[in-house]
């Protein structure tokens, strides 16, 4: 069990390519800390450089209470498991996760014996140890390969898109099954992914980052609803946050964002100057299920109206594709509305999740509703329900 | 037999032609067939001559079996030494090509997964070196071998083959379609790199390994002109020199050529057996890709 403190890591291929750019993160002990951002940004590359897979090129990491940039890999007391699986073709399961132990000599053959045996009823994968990788499935290979970790008893598990080649179906399950193991092992977790529903349901903390910076470290929740920048905003969630340019005018009781196609007070504010915003433009985010048909919001509620261009039944929801002015919007409303493509459909807002950012930098100038800090760093919603103005609950967002 | 399920199983899913009684690729077996035949007829003419007389030989029209039966291969065998050249050309190339895959292996290894100053250029100095074969380095390399007293020696014969860029540049693009977390999760492990080599590498590459070794020994089996300047002993001699000694004992004026011919068959029939046996992993081998 250890923390990874990373400082300022940075790790520059040439001099053009800066693949990882001043990272600072502390990934606490017995956490399940997950790296999330678009592909070349720099995740794989940080989980490396931890792993020692990769020498950093400035800044420390500190695996538990050492500096580790100089210590080889086999030292750090960290295990990793690749999306490729990495295991040795002519080897049985058995012996791909004894290997690396029977290389180094450190260990008596019932100690190899006990820990495989151990790792694989963890992962009930008993009656494959004597089969070759080619005659797993997919997922039987990916359980050999986290067994392979696990008979190492590392400090720290380093994991790079471990489910990222199984199907779909499986993938839920595996994740499940990760989740199910690091409880039971409490040991501190690294996962890398692209894919942001892994990042939010996997991470006790999810770690976005993008183009080589780290863009905001918090719990998934709290990334779904404060975001702290366009990014995040637009990152997180699916499908992504509608972002519209608007332009902010001062009303008697606060500021309006005005759209071509709408105008939305926004609660809780009194003047640009106190949002940060020194420009009348700024962007306006909302995300798809905070926006509703007109029906199902209380009367009184402010509304527009948008032409639906194109309808997608997802099952429990419907998804509409929606012209407001010059401007396209996704909506996510209930799944059986009668809505035909064409028709022109009225909409409210969910005025409590309203974000804007700056047009130029996409740092976050507001959320309409208030992130509370919690001791482990966690934010959670401050409005209470008495906030009469706000949607139906079953609409709010699930995450 | 073949081209019969070929009209059949055409006719049925192509109904609208109508003239169905000769195969539709009727030239390119024809083409085949002739070239093939065109391939194969050097090969033929030595096996009949290798049974003809002297004289039969020189009769060009004589194209059958000739009286001599199997008597060239005995002559060629006891007379001529030939036992003794196979089995010189057999620890040569056996020489060759563990000598030449160890080394490769190693050349491979070291290129793949080690991180070395000027890699590429490493690697570039290697294939330049296909630029310099034997046969251009031999008066310096017969220089060497006199300076060191290597002549007529099994080191002078298989010494100058022990480096090649083939079989590293085969073996190393080989080693680049394994996938690189291999011998991560085996770094991270901490696999020594020999190690990794022979409980990893080696097992994976078993049918390319093969292969290298088959172009390999049948390439030192065929060397002609280094063993020629490098060995003046008789009885260290190799086969391919020594169907030359036969040419040189003429009768009665006359190349003997149905016993050269006998002997080229006997030269060729080793390296035959070996690509017969590993011609799988030879092919394998130029199917080679780079993920």
């Amino acid at each position: 069990m250890a923390d990874i403190q990373l400082r300022d890591l940075t790790k520059r291929y040439t001099d053009d390519v800066l693949a990882v750019d001043g990272i600072d993160l502390r990934i606490h002990d017995g956490e399940f800390l997950v790296l999330v951002g678009p592909s070349g940004c720099g995740k794989s590359t940080t989980l490396r450089t931890i792993a020692g897979l990769e020498d950093a090129t400035d800044g420390t990491i500190e695996i538990g209470d050492s500096v580790v940039n100089d210590v080889s890999p086999k030292n750090r007391e960290i295990a990793m498991v690749f999306q490729n699986y990495a295991l040795y073709p002519h080897m049985t399961a058995a012996e791909n996760m004894s290997f690396g132990m029977r290389s180094v000599s450190d260990f008596s053959a019932e100690e190899i014996e006990r820990r495989v045996a151990d790792a694989a009823e963890t992962l009930g994968i008993e009656e494959l140890l004597e089969r070759k990788p080619k005659e797993l499935s997919g997922g039987e290979r990916q359980r050999v390969a986290i067994g392979r970790a696990l008979v190492r008893e590392p400090q720290v598990f380093l994991l790079d898109e471990p489910l990222s080649n199984l199907d779909a179906k499986l993938r839920v399950q595996m994740r499940a099954e990760l989740l199910k193991l690091h409880r039971q092992l409490e040991t501190t977790t690294v996962y890398v992914t692209h894919d942001q529903t892994e990042a939010m349901t996997l991470g006790d903390r999810v770690a976005v980052l993008n183009d080589g910076q780290l863009q905001q470290v918090a719990s998934p929740q709290e990334l779904y609803d404060f975001p702290e920048n366009r990014f995040v905003a637009e990152f997180i969630g699916e499908p992504a946050m509608n972002v519209l340019p608007v332009e902010l005018r001062a009303t008697g009781h606060g500021l309006t964002a005005a759209h071509e196609g709408f105008t939305v007070e926004l609660p809780g504010t009194t003047d640009r100057a106190a949002l940060g915003a020194d420009d009348r433009t700024v962007s306006f985010g909302v995300r798809p299920e905070d926006i509703a048909l007109a029906s199902s919001l209380p009367d009184g509620a402010a509304t527009f109206t948008a032409e639906v261009t194109v309808t997608e039944p997802l099952g429990e929801q419907l998804l509409l594709h929606c012209r407001v002015g010059s401007a396209e919007i996704q909506v996510k409303v209930e799944p059986r509305s009668q809505v035909a493509v064409g028709e022109s459909v009225t909409l409210g807002f969910d005025r409590e999740r309203l974000h804007l950012f700056a047009a130029d930098t996409g740092e976050t100038l507001y959320h309409s509703a208030r992130p509370k800090a919690d001791p482990n760093g966690r934010a959670e919603q401050s409005h209470e329900p008495a906030s009469s103005e706000g949607l139906a609950p079953e609409a709010e967002p699930t995450g | 037999m073949a081209t019969q399920t070929d009209t059949s199983t055409t006719t049925t899913t192509e109904t609208l032609r109508p003239t169905r009684w000769l195969p539709e690729d009727l030239w390119v077996h024809a083409a085949l067939v002739g070239s093939i035949f065109l391939m194969a007829m050097p090969l033929l003419l030595a096996m009949i001559m290798s049974t003809q007389t002297t004289s039969e030989v020189y009769e060009v029209t004589n194209l059958g079996i000739g009286s001599q039966g199997l008597a060239n291969y005995w002559t060629a065998l006891t007379e001529y030494n030939f036992a003794t050249y196979l089995f010189n050309s057999a620890a040569m190339s056996l020489v060759i090509v563990v000598g030449k895959v160890s080394l490769s292996l190693l050349a491979a290894l070291a290129l793949v997964y080690y991180e070395l100053p000027y890699e590429r250029g490493i690697f570039m100095f290697i294939l330049l070196t296909l630029l310099l074969p034997v046969p251009v380095r031999i008066v310096p390399l017969f220089q060497l071998l006199a300076d060191l007293g290597w002549t007529n020696t099994l080191l002078a014969l298989t010494g100058p083959y022990i480096a090649s860029a083939t079989a590293v540049f085969l073996l190393r693009q080989h080693f680049m379609s394994i996938p690189a977390s291999l011998v991560e999760t085996a770094r991270l492990d901490g696999v020594g790199p020999l190690r990794f080599l022979f409980r990893v590498l080696i097992p994976m590459s078993r049918g390319m390994i093969a292969g290298v070794c088959v172009i390999t020994y049948i390439y030192a089996w065929n060397q002609f002109l280094w063993p020629l300047v490098a060995v003046t002993d008789k009885s260290s001699q190799v086969v391919q020199v020594g169907i030359r000694y036969i040419q040189g004992s003429a009768q009665a004026g006359l190349t003997r050529w149905g016993l050269i011919m006998a002997a080229a068959i006997i030269a060729l029939l080793p390296p035959l057996l070996v690509l017969v046996a590993l011609h799988r992993p030879l092919l394998k081998t130029f199917a080679i890709q780079q993920k």
